[in-house]
This record gives structure tokens, C-alpha cells and sequence, in this order.
């Protein structure tokens, strides 16, 4: 179930919304934030606050490839895999990031550390390639580059 | 009416339509997947793809769904057009990338609408060579089965279940070409229309898991028209049978009743045909304390010549669950004056009264399209979605009537499904319910009343108050007060206003408070009308036959005893206290039942003789709303079983009276009836009788392709058996005779060349989602009386008092467990609740007990354990019982009971 | 140096605050439209300066306004949505303003609502945007300190509420109904139109729903008036374009240039021409969903109809650049790949359609092509068209495919010839 924390939050962004129902994507990033991924005992949890059933919550959460609805790394890796990217030299990256992770797309090391998915383009592409590591943007990706940004998450 | 142009030809179609419907009801074949005609457009699929021109000069067209294209004057389309066939091929081809090859080992083979579709388009050589995705399917429990890679995306089951039927456990997941239709979790889907995925899938995602367990392709059904035996809303079906069992039940469209839809009770309930609970044999005992025997029949009726000797005194007890017919054929045997209905008092009062207010107008019955269209409902004292189910449909859609003008408003077309809906954004149209507990309708209610019957009945002559001052004045809460001047409102400013009550909570003051509100609407000018729920398939037509339940009955044999008594099909343990029933049997010599499942009265029988279920029988049933239906034999009943009216006239026949030589098919038994009672006059129109012939033809209960009938005993014989002759209708139990359509009330199954679907039905349509071609079956018995208003009831019940030690228990109904025949059906019995006492939140406190905890249970009479249940909605001071669960025994509610908390022995000693 | 209305101010590692802004005339527009312009004369301001839809369609602004019911439906909610979900493949110009210039667009979306007479505007972001939203709702909390949003807008009797969606991924919110589905927390499915969400839109209200880089427009247009902005423009459409370019060119980015600028002007001009080694084959003018245009086209102006004639279309004008060292078949196999992936699955053609293509175009990558293939890659394109699929994702899905086979096809057939990609 949803600790008070998260009920608060969710709460408050209901109020501002023209129906609970609007909150929903919202609602299941307050619980993603505070917990990597959604479970489906959480889903029920949210079910009660926004009167939605698990069937309407996950119907939406499902269809966002940023809802996860299984158990992620500590970190998930977001590669952009769209045309500019892939004109930059995204295969190359794709095959690096494979090798050093250990893992190919939609997969998470065993240790836990990181999740790796392919994203939409993420708007960087005169910086191309790009990935977003958790909150935040790396550009102008390199094999070195790479090995870098990997060596900043724990 | 507006004219378009197809392939250049001019047509003349009705206004309002879109392009689809349009060309459909023109006799057109276009496939289509997602567009249903009770659903509506979505647009999704893409199948129905036509070619449309701006003008005469307009060569090159553009591409459009013709579901999403209105019919507007002067549109000019191609059908033919080899552009748009190339791309309603290749909708299908793309279908086919993921659709698995298994239609030999799929339910739906033979009736696919997918198969249908792909036969019209063409598509018929694969050129994707990848492989297919794949899902994992889900449990939903023991009704619908579930097989997702068969899934065609056409959202319809979705759009059905939620949109439609108010389903909220069934969704779409994913997105892209995962999409995947189910639950959340494996387990029983939770609305009761489930049923009808079966029909609304167009390939075999959802199947009938009950078909399943004794599978028979549907060329391999015998079948028949039926009318559903689980209600009184009087459903038409299509039974299909094979070697001598029931294998299934699917809708049968008739507009003014179910349309589309029917309730899984009515589709899931026919197990008890098949049930080891059947008597197939005529049993007799031998002494007064000895076994019962078998017979054969030809015994069976010489030991009744013993019996129905001249000058023996025989009372006959009808039944509200069989036919008028053999209603009418034991009435006749026994005479009028010692013929009784067999219902409790209660019931017998309840359906004296509607019969009075539906006889005498000025409100006259709503069929259940008519509550379809109302445009403002109130409903008092049921709780529909339980006690007649498939009216909970109807009245969903008529929510949506009045908030539809926004979006006519916005001049988006009816038919604009998602346009309608984004429109009304789940507004609701007027919609009142007032019931003893909570029921499913509240949550699409306007308003909710949670009250005593009392109550109820005060509120409800509440409205009529504020419709009429003329009206008699009612002091209610304010609260209530305002309710009942709102649902007034709402009515008074209403087209067409319904109210609906019935039998449900046992309360006459409550029936006459929904005529009393649909009267004083009336007085205004308004055309409202009024639907009463009555239990049983025929309640109403034997409430139309006689007026005595089983208390005359019990009065009359106090006072002048009795020889004999004949119990037709009715369980009288369902109607009265046990004891009083023991007593009553006692008074006679002879007990003889007839039957066709096993009940607490078959055991008391002297004499039992099997009767035959509805499938193996013919008769007319007389529907809540006045409508006589004929209803037809799927198969011949096996052995010794007899439809109850041959029984009876067969002792006609030893009593020496004359039907017994006169009535040799159902037809003379119909003939004598509607001669005999004005009320009945219309019955013999209710379908064609049994000399109707198509071209001089029998209509064929077998489809023509029905296979290897001859090879069926081919290690016993070659030759082909005979087929039976079926006396009394216009069916053969062949698959000669007649190929065509048949007249509406004879539509046996849904077939036309290239839709072997139940889509088929397009074609039986005089317009899609219209009539049936030569009128929808059914005659209504019920003619509106004398348009003036008739005096008020100026009785009104005083308002509930809570007492102090004792609690007014009321029947609470359950669609899977209060009808009696559906829970014979093991697949119901599965589903049904166990016998609790329901109990609402703020009595849980004043008894001291939490949910499960046991408590004793004290009537005049009757005395049991039973776990509470906390239930939602119970007014402090009522608990509730589940009505007709078989094994909690009659009780007669409402009435007021002891309830005390139970500690039992077990826990007792853990404490010790 | 041309005017540059939505980026001029703009400095590099500046983080723009309102005070910045405000010097620059930043809310004069909002102040003169409040105080001393009707909604109507807003929107024929608007209307005059022939400002087209920035979003990718290119439908003009101010007659997109006009369907908004006036009478007696006028008193209903309305809304306005400033569409930032920026998802399209290869574009990147609304993430410059939101990031940079974030006043501008919540002063255009405050413009836009007032000239429809909406008490509630959004700003649908996608949740990849961290900076910008960061930067949206900073701007957003000091426009509130000044009274520029919320209640009684500078004294005007004119209220608004601006609240940002942030998004969970999936290219289809982006289209403007599917936006709305999404907002209203449902599958961000797109909408049946008719009705347009104009009439009929978030929760069934009259709604307009402008591309960021639309709405940034609208207060210089305000401010300096209707011919002003016709005067930016080399072209016949109205104003200056945020253009971008990525690929292997020396100077990758985003320019805003007066419309019409030609494709060899940025290419060669701006993004400092082809990197060392490479050479030019093609160019995808608009965001991913649009037509290659090649060698021969390179003067062709960057302008709605201009681009139209030679066979793509503006789309959102940020160029993706084709090189002589890069498959053309994996370049198009990158895009329906990125399209299969975001169909929302509501239409059999695309959902069922574009996986079977980006398989095809895998085999012809992997060395698995077959000489059919290339009549099936042709037949879908047409199959896929304008009209046969509910909106118009598909359609867009299969430009780059449809050219690619047209200026490309030798590249497509010595695939199944050599069984292999030559480029590997
Ligand atoms: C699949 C698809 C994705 C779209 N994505 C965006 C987008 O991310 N941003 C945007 O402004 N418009 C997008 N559009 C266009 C919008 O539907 C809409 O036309 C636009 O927001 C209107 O704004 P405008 O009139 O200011 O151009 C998309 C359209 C489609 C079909
Ligand atoms: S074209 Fe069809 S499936 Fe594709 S995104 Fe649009 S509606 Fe969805
Ligand atoms: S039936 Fe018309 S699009 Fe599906």
C-alpha cells in the first residue's frame, strides 16, 4: 500500500485537477519516484484514492513507456534510439552499452544497478547521440564517454 | 430520408445514418469489425473502408470509413471501387499477421466473424513471413473463456463491457501492437453481462467456457427459438442441443425486448436441462411410507386411473414458472375453482395488485426498449441488476438519453461513439433509485434513496405529490423531501418517464406508489409508463389466470380437504413455511407432482411424472411487460417425459373429459385458452402455429450442413434413423425443409450466405438494428385501459420505526443464487453466494459482530446460524438475507426477525 | 542582423528571469492586450499577421481560434493548451524556448486563452524536458508574484489558472486529441474529428490546443502588430522560423531565421556544411514524419508551400541530414521502427502495419530481403496513406519511407541483391 507521504502528495495534486481521474499519470509518478517502479499492490492502493479500478489505473500505466510496472536498477538508463541519434552513430553505442552492462535493451544487471530502455528522441539531436541517465541529459555520447557517465552511478 | 448514390445508383435511405448502417440495411455486404449496431462507430478498425466522391465529376474519390461517414444527401460512394477493395483486403491481411492458424481447435470456427470477413475481402494468400507476437491468457472464471491471440484489436469488448454494460474489470493494457484485452488479475469478470463478449467478439477471444466442456460446432446444433425461463423480463433466446443435452444459449434479437443483449444468468443458466437433478422416469410409491418406484409411463397412468376415479376431490397447483398452456391444461382438469397459483399469499397479493394497475392504465407497461428511451427513470424497490437483470442494461442507456442533446448540440451524430462520449463526459440523465440497500444502479443514480419498503413506498407517493397536489401529501425528512421533489422535477420535465418497482422488496404500498407517481405524470400529460419486476418467466401470465396462492389453497383444504393434489412444476417449500407445506400434503390421499427437477416437494410426491424442461418443451410465457411469447422445443424429450400439459391431459383422458380426446397439439390447448379467457385472446398470435409451413415446407431445427447424422449409429445400422415428428410446431428435428428466413417468431438460428456469424442477424433486420423483417415476436395482452387519471391511493404506510430487539429483515438479490432453476446448473451453483446475514455498518456496532462473525437468526418458525456480511446501504434498524438460496430455506420476507450474535462451540471452548 | 522575435534575447548560460525579460518588453503584449484590447481584436491580430500552426501541420492560428463557439456556448469553460511534448524525431526548437525563453511562451499562452476566453491553460510537457520544466515553473511562480496569472490579471477582471501536464513518454500525445485524452488521464488515444477539440475538447470543452513555438509567437505579433510580423518573413507565410539541423554536419543546432530561408542556406550557411569526409545525400526537411528531399532541392525555401511543391513538407523545419556514409535504408528502418513503437494501437493499419515494415526493413538490413519486398514496402506507403488511418501518425510514419524509396531505391535493391547492408 502507499505510505502517508505519497497519499499527501497525490492528494495535493488532485486538488488542483478538474477530476481525480486527470491526477493519474501524476499520481503514478509520485509512487515511481519514491519507489523505481509501480507494483501492483501499489496500484490498488491508488486504485481507492482516485476511484479508479486497477484495470482503468493500469490501462494508463501501461501505455507509458515511462510507468514501470516491473522492478528497475537504481538507475535506468534512457537511450535515445531515434533517426538523428541513429544517423550519429547509435548502433555503435548500442552494442558498447550492451557489453559493459552486461544486458541488452529492457534488461537490468544483476547487481541491480541499472536498468537500460531505448527512449523517444529526446530533443538533443544537435547533440547527438544523447541519453538520459535517470533525471538528467548526456550528450555527444562517445564509447569513452560512456564508460565516464557509467562510473558516476553507483 | 436522404438519397445517395452507390456505384452510381440512386437509394433512398433514412436520415441520421451513417454510410455503414446506411448501406448494411440496403442489403450491402461491407465487412466491418469494430462498428457494432447497439456499440455504434469508432472508426478503428478500418475495415469498412468505401470510396466516397465529391460530385458526379469526382473521379478519383478519396478513401473513407463508411461508419464514420454520414449518409447525408447527395453522397456519392463505391463500394465496388477497386481501390477501396484492395485496402479492405489488406486490413484483413494485416490482421492476419498475428492471428493464429487454429480455427480447426478454435470455439468460433463455423460462426467467425472473422472468417466471414476475410472470406468477403478476399484475402486469402499470406505474404507476412515473420512471427507472430504472442500473449498469455487469463483466467476469468467459469463462464467466459479467454484467448487473447486470437485478438483482433477491434476494442469492441472493451467498448461492450465498459462503455455499455458499466464494466469496470475489464480493460485494454499496452499500446502499439501489444495491445491486450483483459483483467487486472486472473478471476472472475464481475459484470453480469459477461456473457455477451461471447457474441461480441468477432473471433473467439471470448468463448463460452460452458459450451466448451461438452463442445459442438454450431452446424452441429439442433436449435430452436426459446424464450429465457430465469426472469420475468421474458428474453428471447436460441438454445442449440446436441444428442439429447443442452449445449448452449445465445441471444435472439428482438427489438422490443432484449436486442442484443442478455444477462448470463439467462445465457449460462440452462445447465439445469442437463442436470443429474432431472427426472426422467415416472416414480411412484407403493404405501403411504414406502419408496418410490419407477414406472413406465403406461403404469404411470394406469395407477392414475386409481387416482382420478369420477367424484375424487382434486385440487391442481400451477406454476408460475411453466407455461400457460399447462397452466391452463391443469386448470381445466381440475376446474377453475379448485385450480390455485401456488405463490405465497405475499406474492399473490403483489401480483393481483400490478395486474389491476397494468390492466386498468392510464400508465400502460414498458416494453424493455421503451425503458431503453426513457429520458428519466425512478425506480423503486429493487434492486435491478439482481432481480432482472437485463432491464439494469436497458435503463444504463437510458441514463444517457437527456444528457445525448449536449452533444446533439454540438451536432455530433449519434452514432459518433467517442465523440458522444468525450461530449457527455459520463453525465448522467435523471435517474432516481430507492432501494433497501445499496444496488449497482446508484452509482449511475442522480439520486439514491436507502430505505425501509415503507419508506420507499412513502417516498414514491412523495413524487406523485409533487407531480399532483392533488395527489395525497406525504410528511417526509427533508432530505427526502428534496429527493422526491427533484425526481419530480426531473420526470415532470421529461419526454418519456418511466418508474419501475416490482415484487422485489415485498411491498404492495410500494407498487402502488410507482403507479401512484406514474399516474399523477400521466394527469399532467405526460406519456409515462410503468415496468414491474415479477420473479418468475410467468408470473404474470398466471397472475392474468387466477387469483389464488397457496393460501386459498391451504384454506380450502383446511375446510373441505381434499383427494388429491396435483403439484405442476413448483417447488412449494419456495412459497410457503415448511411446516405449513408438510401440513398441507397431509391433507390428501394422493400427492402427484410433475416435474422436471428434483425439489423438497417431488420428495413429498406419491406420484411423480417427469416433465420436460423449457428446452424439450413448447409453450407461452407472459413476460413483466404483457407480452405473450412462444417459446419452442430444442429436442424431443427422452423417454417417458411429457411436457406437463400432455400429463394433464392424459388424465384428462382417464377422467373421462373431453380434452383428453380433443387436444392433440399444443395449438387446441392455445385455442381453448384464448377462447375461453378474453385476457388471453392474442396468444394464438404470438407465433405460427403448428400446420405453418414456408412453401410448404417445416423449418429445419438442423442446419443444412449438419454432419453425419446418418453416421451417428452407423455400427448398428446404415440406414438413417427416423427423425421425431414434432406435432406441434412448424419444426422438423431435421435438417430438411425450409432455407430461407423464416417468419420472426420462427428464427431458429442467425445464417446467411457469407455470414455464418450471429452477425447474420443484419440480414433478418428490415433495417440494421431495426425491426425483425415482419414484425418483432411477441403479442402485448396488457392494452392500455381508459386514459383518465383513476382515484389515488390515499393509504399510505406509516414510516419505518427501528425497533429495539428486533430487526425487519429484508430479501437481498444475488443474479447468480436466487433463481431457482439457474442454480440446478453447477456453473451457477459455483458462483453462488452461501446463505449471510447482510448487515449495514452502523449495526455491526450496536450487534458487537464483524464481518464473518455468526449469528442466530429468529422468525416465527425459523431459526438458523448464518455469517454476517457487512452490506452496503442497510438503513440502521433492517439486515437483509439473500432471497431463494436453496439451502437457507423459505422465510417469507420482509418480516421482522431476532438477530443475536452467536458465539459458536469451537470458539467457545478456545476461549474456555 | 534580422529581428529574431522568440530568440533574440536569448544569451547562452543566462538563465532567464522575469525582470530580463521584461526590459526586453516581455508582458507589454499581455498589458496592452488586457487593458486595452477585446478578445476579438486579439484574435484578429492574430488572425492578420497570417501566423500558421507551428506544430507541424501548419494551420493558421487565427481561424483555428475562430471555431471556438461563440453565443451562448461562449460561457462554457474553455481551455488552452500549449502543445510542448516535442517527441517528433529530429526536433528540438521548442525545448530551446522552454528552456530559454520560458516567459515568452507562458505569456502566449496567457495571450491565446484571454483571446478565446479561457479560465484554465496547460502546458503539456514531455517528462524528458527535467531543465525546462524546472524553468517553466520558475517563470510560472514569478509570473503569479506579478499578477500576470491568477486571479484578475493586472486589474483586467480577466483570470487564469496555468498548470503544466508533464507526460509519462509515447510520441502519439503529442497529437492534439490524443493530447487530450492524455490529459484527461486516459490512454492518449487520438479523437474522432469531427468534432474538433475547438468545439468539442478536454473534458468535452471548446479547447485550443498551439505548438509551443505558436504560442511564443504571439506576443511579439501583439506588440508590434500584424504587418510587422508579415514583414519578417521572405515568403508569403508570416514571420520567422525556428530551423534547426543534426547529422554529420560541422555546426549541428537551432536558428531562428525569417521564413523561407533555404535549406542550402542552412546547411551550408548556418551548420557550417557537411563535416570532413562526408557528403550530402538527402535531407529529411520537417521532424521525422516528412519526405526526403535531395541534392537537386537545396534551394528550395523552407516555407509552407515552397517545400510542399518539391514533394516534403515544413513539418516542424528541423532538418535531419542523410550522408553519403550512412545506410538510407537504416535511416528510414530508424524511423518506422521509432513508429511501430508509438502507434497507440487503436487503428488495425498502423498498429499491424508499421511492425510488418520495420520487419521487412530489418530482413533487408540483416541480409534477409527478398526481391518482393521492395512491392510491399511501396504498397504500404500507399496503404498507409492520408485518410485510411485514424490520424495522422501513419501517414507521416511512411513519408521517409515512400522517398527513401523513390530517391534511394538502388541502395533498397543492392540490399537483397548483396543479401547484406553495404554500409556495415
Ligand atoms: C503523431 C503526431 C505527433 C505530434 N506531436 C506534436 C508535438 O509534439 N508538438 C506539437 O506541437 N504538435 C504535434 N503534433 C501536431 C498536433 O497534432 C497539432 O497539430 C499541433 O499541436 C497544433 O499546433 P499548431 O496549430 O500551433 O501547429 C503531432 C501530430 C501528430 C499526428
Ligand atoms: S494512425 Fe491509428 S494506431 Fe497509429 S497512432 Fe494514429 S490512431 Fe493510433
Ligand atoms: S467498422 Fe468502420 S472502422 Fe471499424
Amino acid at each position: 500500500m502507499l505510505t502517508d507521504d505519497e497519499r499527501r502528495e497525490i492528494e495535493r495534486e488532485v486538488e488542483n485537477c478538474v477530476n481525480r481521474r486527470e491526477a493519474c499519470v501524476e499520481a503514478l509518478k509520485v509512487i515511481q519516484r519514491s519507489r523505481g517502479w509501480v507494483a501492483d499492490d501499489q496500484l490498488r492502493g491508488l486504485s481507492d484514492i482516485l476511484d479508479m479500478t486497477p484495470e482503468e489505473l493500469d490501462s494508463v500505466a501501461t501505455f507509458y513507456p515511462l510507468i514501470f510496472r516491473r522492478p528497475v536498477g537504481r538507475h535506468v538508463i534512457l537511450i535515445c534510439d531515434s533517426v538523428s541519434c541513429w544517423v550519429m552513430g547509435y548502433e555503435d553505442l548500442l552494442r558498447h552499452l550492451k557489453s559493459s552492462l552486461g544486458i541488452g535493451l529492457g534488461g537490468t544487471t544483476t547487481d541491480g544497478r541499472f536498468t537500460f530502455l531505448p527512449v523517444a528522441c529526446l530533443g538533443a539531436c544537435d547533440r547527438a547521440p544523447a541519453m538520459m541517465v535517470d533525471d538528467e541529459l548526456h550528450t555527444d555520447l562517445t564509447r569513452e564517454k560512456i564508460d565516464d557517465i557509467l562510473r558516476r552511478y553507483p | 430520408m436522404a438519397t445517395i448514390f452507390i456505384d452510381n445508383i440512386p437509394y433512398t435511405v433514412k436520415d441520421g445514418r451513417n454510410l455503414l448502417h446506411a448501406c448494411l440495411s440496403l442489403g450491402f455486404d461491407i465487412p466491418y469489425f469494430c462498428w457494432h449496431p447497439a456499440l455504434h462507430s469508432v472508426g478503428a478498425c478500418r475495415q469498412c473502408a468505401v470510396k466516397q466522391f465529391r460530385d458526379e465529376k469526382d473521379t478519383r474519390g478519396k478513401i473513407v470509413m463508411s461508419c464514420m461517414t454520414p449518409a447525408a444527401e447527395g453522397t456519392r460512394i463505391s463500394i465496388n471501387d477497386p481501390d477501396v477493395k484492395r485496402f479492405r483486403r489488406s486490413v484483413i491481411e494485416w490482421l492476419m499477421t498475428n492471428h493464429p492458424h487454429d480455427c480447426p481447435v478454435c470455439d468460433e470456427g463455423g460462426e467467425c466473424h472473422l472468417q466471414d470477413m476475410t472470406v468477403m475481402t478476399g484475402h486469402d494468400y499470406r505474404r507476412f513471413r515473420f512471427r507472430k507476437r504472442t500473449h498469455r491468457n487469463q483466467y476469468l472464471g467459469p463462464l467466459v473463456n479467454h484467448e487473447m491471440n486470437r485478438c483482433i484489436q477491434c476494442y469492441r469488448c472493451v467498448r461492450f463491457y465498459r462503455d455499455y454494460a458499466g464494466g469496470r474489470d475489464l480493460d485494454v493494457f499496452a499500446s502499439h501492437n501489444r495491445v491486450y484485452f483483459g483483467r487486472h488479475a486472473d478471476g472472475l469478470l464481475q459484470s453480469e453481462f459477461s456473457g455477451n463478449l461471447v457474441e461480441v467478439c468477432p473471433t473467439g477471444v471470448f468463448t463460452d467456457k460452458t459450451l466448451k466442456e461438452h463442445y459442438t460446432r454450431k452446424w452441429d446444433l439442433q436449435t430452436a427459438p426459446t424464450v429465457c425461463v430465469h426472469c420475468g423480463l421474458g428474453c428471447n433466446t436460441i438454445s442449440g442441443e446436441r444428442y439429447g443435452s443442452v449445449r448452449r444459449i445465445i441471444n435472439r434479437y428482438n427489438r422490443d425486448v432484449n436486442g442484443y443483449f442478455i444477462c448470463d444468468r439467462g445465457r449460462f443458466g440452462y445447465g439445469f436441462v442437463n442436470s443429474g437433478e432431472r427426472i426422467r422416469t415416472p416414480l411412484i410409491r407403493r404405501s403411504k411410507s414406502g419408496e418410490m418406484g419407477p414406472v413406465s409411463r403406461e403404469d404411470a397412468l394406469k395407477h392414475l386411473e386409481g387416482i382420478l376415479y369420477f367424484g375424487a376431490r382434486v385440487i391442481g397447483i400451477g406454476s408460475p414458472r411453466a407455461s400457460l398452456e399447462s397452466n391452463f391444461s391443469l386448470m381445466t382438469l381440475v376446474g377453475q375453482e379448485h385450480f390455485y397459483a401456488g405463490i405465497s399469499e405475499q406474492e399473490q397479493s403483489l401480483i393481483d395488485r400490478i395486474v389491476d394497475i397494468l390492466s386498468r392504465g392510464p400508465a400502460p407497461a414498458a416494453s424493455l426498449k421503451d425503458a431503453e428511451e426513457a429520458d428519466a427513470v425512478l425506480v423503486l424497490g429493487e434492486d435491478i441488476t439482481n432481480s432482472a437483470p437485463r432491464l439494469s442494461l436497458s435503463l444504463r442507456q437510458a441514463a444517457l438519453n437527456k444528457p445525448m442533446e449536449t452533444a446533439r448540440k454540438m451536432r455530433i451524430p449519434e452514432w459518433n461513439d467517442t465523440a458522444v462520449r468525450t461530449a457527455l463526459q459520463g453525465r448522467r440523465g435523471p435517474f432516481f433509485v430507492a432501494a433497501t440497500a445499496a444496488t449497482k444502479l446508484d452509482e449511475i443514480a442522480s439520486g439514491v434513496l436507502h430505505a425501509a419498503p415503507d419508506d420507499i413506498a412513502r417516498f414514491g407517493f412523495s413524487v406523485a405529490r409533487e407531480v399532483d397536489g392533488n395527489a395525497p401529501d406525504v410528511l417526509l425528512s427533508a432530505e427526502m423531501t428534496a429527493l422526491a421533489g427533484a425526481a419530480a422535477d426531473a420526470l415532470k420535465n421529461a419526454e418519456r418517464p418511466l418508474v419501475v418497482a416490482g415484487m422485489g422488496c415485498g411491498s404492495e404500498a410500494v407498487i402502488q406508489a410507482a403507479a401512484q407517481a406514474a399516474w399523477a405524470l400521466c394527469g399532467t400529460g405526460k406519456k409515462a409508463r410503468l415496468l414491474f419486476i415479477v420473479p418468475e418467466c410467468n408470473t404474470l401470465g398466471l397472475g392474468l389466470m387466477t387469483r389464488r396462492g397457496i393460501g386459498a389453497a391451504v384454506k380450502a383444504v383446511a375446510e373441505g380437504g381434499g383427494d388429491t393434489v396435483i403439484v405442476m412444476e413448483n417447488d412449494l417449500f419456495r412459497r410457503a413455511d415448511e411446516t405449513k407445506v408438510k401440513e398441507f400434503f397431509r391433507g390428501f390421499k394422493q400427492v402427484i407432482v410433475i416435474d422436471h427437477v428434483r425439489t423438497a416437494t417431488t420428495g413429498h410426491a406419491d406420484v411423480l411424472l417427469p416433465s420436460c424442461a423449457f428446452a424439450e418443451s413448447q409453450g407461452t410465457y407472459v413476460s413483466s411487460e404483457g407480452r405473450a411469447q412462444r417459446s419452442f422445443k430444442v429436442c424431443m424429450p427422452e423417454g417417458d417425459m411429457r411436457e406437463s400439459w400432455r400429463w394433464i391431459t392424459d388424465m384428462a383422458e382417464i377422467a373421462g373429459r373431453p380434452e383428453g380426446k380433443t387436444w392433440r397439439n399444443i395449438d387446441h390447448v392455445v385455442k381453448a385458452l384464448a377462447g375461453l379467457m378474453p385476457v388471453f385472446a392474442g396468444i394464438e398470435h404470438a407465433a405460427p402455429q403448428a400446420g405453418f409451413r414456408m412453401t410448404g415446407l417445416r423449418i429445419p431445427r438442423q442446419p443444412h450442413r449438419a454432419s453425419g447424422r446418418a453416421a451417428i449409429s452407423a455400427n448398428v445400422n446404415v440406414h438413417e434413423p427416423k427423425p421425431p415428428v414434432d406435432s406441434d410446431s412448424a419444426f422438423s428435428f431435421s435438417m430438411e425443409g425450409y432455407e430461407g428466413m423464416p417468419p420472426p417468431e420462427l428464427i431458429q438460428r442467425y445464417w446467411s450466405p457469407g455470414w455464418n456469424s450471429v452477425q447474420a442477424l443484419n440480414k433478418f433486420q428490415e433495417e440494421v438494428a431495426g425491426p425483425l423483417r415482419g414484425g418483432d415476436p411477441g403479442v402485448r395482452l396488457l392494452q392500455p385501459g381508459p386514459l383518465e387519471v383513476p382515484a389515488y391511493f390515499r393509504e399510505i404506510p406509516p414510516s419505518f420505526r427501528q425497533r429495539e430487539d428486533s430487526w425487519l429483515l429484508v430479501p437481498l438479490y444475488h443474479i447468480f443464487g436466487s433463481e431457482e432453476l439457474s442454480v440446478f446448473s453447477p456453473v451457477i451453483a459455483g458462483i453462488s453466494p452461501e446463505p449471510y446475514i447482510g448487515i449495514g455498518d452502523q449495526d455491526m456496532k450496536r450487534l458487537g459482530v464483524n464481518e464473518g462473525d455468526a449469528v442466530a437468526v429468529t422468525l416465527p418458525g425459523y431459526s438458523r446460524v448464518f455469517p454476517v456480511k457487512k452490506t452496503a446501504g442497510l438503513p440502521e434498524g433492517i439486515a437483509g438475507m439473500p432471497a431463494g438460496l436453496p439451502s437457507a430455506g423459505w422465510t417469507g420476507l420482509p418480516a421482522w426477525a431476532g438477530i443475536v450474535k452467536k458465539v459458536l462451540h469451537k470458539e467457545e471452548d478456545r476461549h474456555a | 542582423m534580422a529581428e529574431r522575435p522568440l530568440t533574440g534575447d536569448i544569451r547562452p548560460g543566462v538563465m532567464p528571469d522575469i525582470s530580463a525579460y521584461e526590459s526586453a518588453g516581455g508582458y507589454e503584449a499581455l498589458r496592452k492586450a488586457v487593458s486595452g484590447m477585446s478578445p476579438e481584436d486579439v484574435r484578429k491580430a492574430v488572425t492578420d499577421s497570417n501566423l500558421r500552426g507551428r506544430g507541424g501541420a501548419g494551420f493558421p492560428t487565427g481561424q483555428k481560434w475562430s471555431f471556438v463557439p461563440p453565443g451562448e456556448a461562449a460561457s462554457l469553460q474553455k481551455y488552452f493548451i500549449v502543445n510542448a511534448d516535442e517527441m517528433e524525431p529530429g526536433t528540438f526548437k521548442d525545448r530551446l524556448l522552454l528552456e530559454c525563453n520560458p516567459h515568452q511562451v507562458i505569456e502566449g499562452a496567457i495571450l491565446g486563452a484571454y483571446a478565446i476566453g479561457a479560465g484554465r491553460a496547460y502546458i503539456f510537457l514531455r517528462w524528458e524536458y527535467r531543465l525546462a520544466e524546472r524553468r517553466l515553473r520558475e517563470a510560472m511562480a514569478e509570473a503569479m508574484e506579478k499578477n500576470y496569472l491568477g486571479k484578475n490579471i493586472l486589474g483586467s477582471g480577466f483570470s487564469l489558472e496555468l498548470r503544466i501536464h508533464t507526460s509519462a513518454g509515447r510520441y502519439i500525445c503529442g497529437e492534439e486529441t490524443a493530447l487530450l485524452n492524455a490529459m484527461e488521464g486516459r490512454r492518449a488515444i487520438p479523437r474522432a474529428k469531427p468534432p474538433f477539440p475547438q468545439v468539442c475538447g478536454l473534458w468535452g470543452r471548446p479547447t485550443i490546443v498551439n505548438n509551443t513555438e505558436t504560442a511564443a509567437n504571439i506576443p511579439p505579433i501583439i506588440r508590434n502588430g500584424p504587418s510587422w510580423f508579415h514583414g519578417l518573413s521572405l515568403t508569403e507565410d508570416a514571420g520567422t522560423k525556428l530551423y534547426g539541423v543534426s547529422g554529420r554536419v560541422k555546426r549541428p543546432g537551432v536558428w531562428e531565421l525569417p521564413m523561407g530561408t533555404t535549406i542550402r542556406e542552412l546547411l551550408e550557411g548556418h551548420a557550417g556544411g557537411m563535416r570532413e569526409e562526408y557528403r550530402f545525400r538527402g535531407v529529411i526537411p520537417g521532424g521525422a514524419s516528412t519526405d526526403f528531399l535531395v541534392e537537386e532541392h537545396l534551394d528550395v525555401k523552407m516555407d509552407y508551400g515552397s517545400v510542399q511543391k518539391a514533394g516534403s513538407r515544413l513539418g516542424t523545419g528541423m532538418m535531419i541530414i542523410l550522408d553519403d556514409r550512412t545506410c538510407p535504408v537504416g535511416m528510414v528502418h530508424s524511423i518506422i521502427r521509432f513508429m511501430a513503437r508509438e502507434s497507440c494501437g487503436w487503428c488495425t493499419p498502423c498498429r499491424e502495419g508499421l511492425p510488418w515494415l520495420e520487419k521487412i526493413l530489418n530482413a533487408l538490413e540483416t541480409g534477409d530481403g527478398r526481391p518482393s519486398d521492395i512491392e510491399l514496402l511501396e504498397e504500404h506507403t500507399r496503404l498507409l496513406g492520408p485518410g485510411n488511418t485514424y490520424c495522422a501518425l501513419a501517414p507521416g510514419a511512411v513519408e521517409p519511407l515512400q522517398s527513401g524509396l523513390r530517391f534511394f531505391r538502388e541502395d533498397f535493391e543492392r540490399h537483397i541483391r548483396e543479401k547484406r547492408c553495404p554500409w556495415r
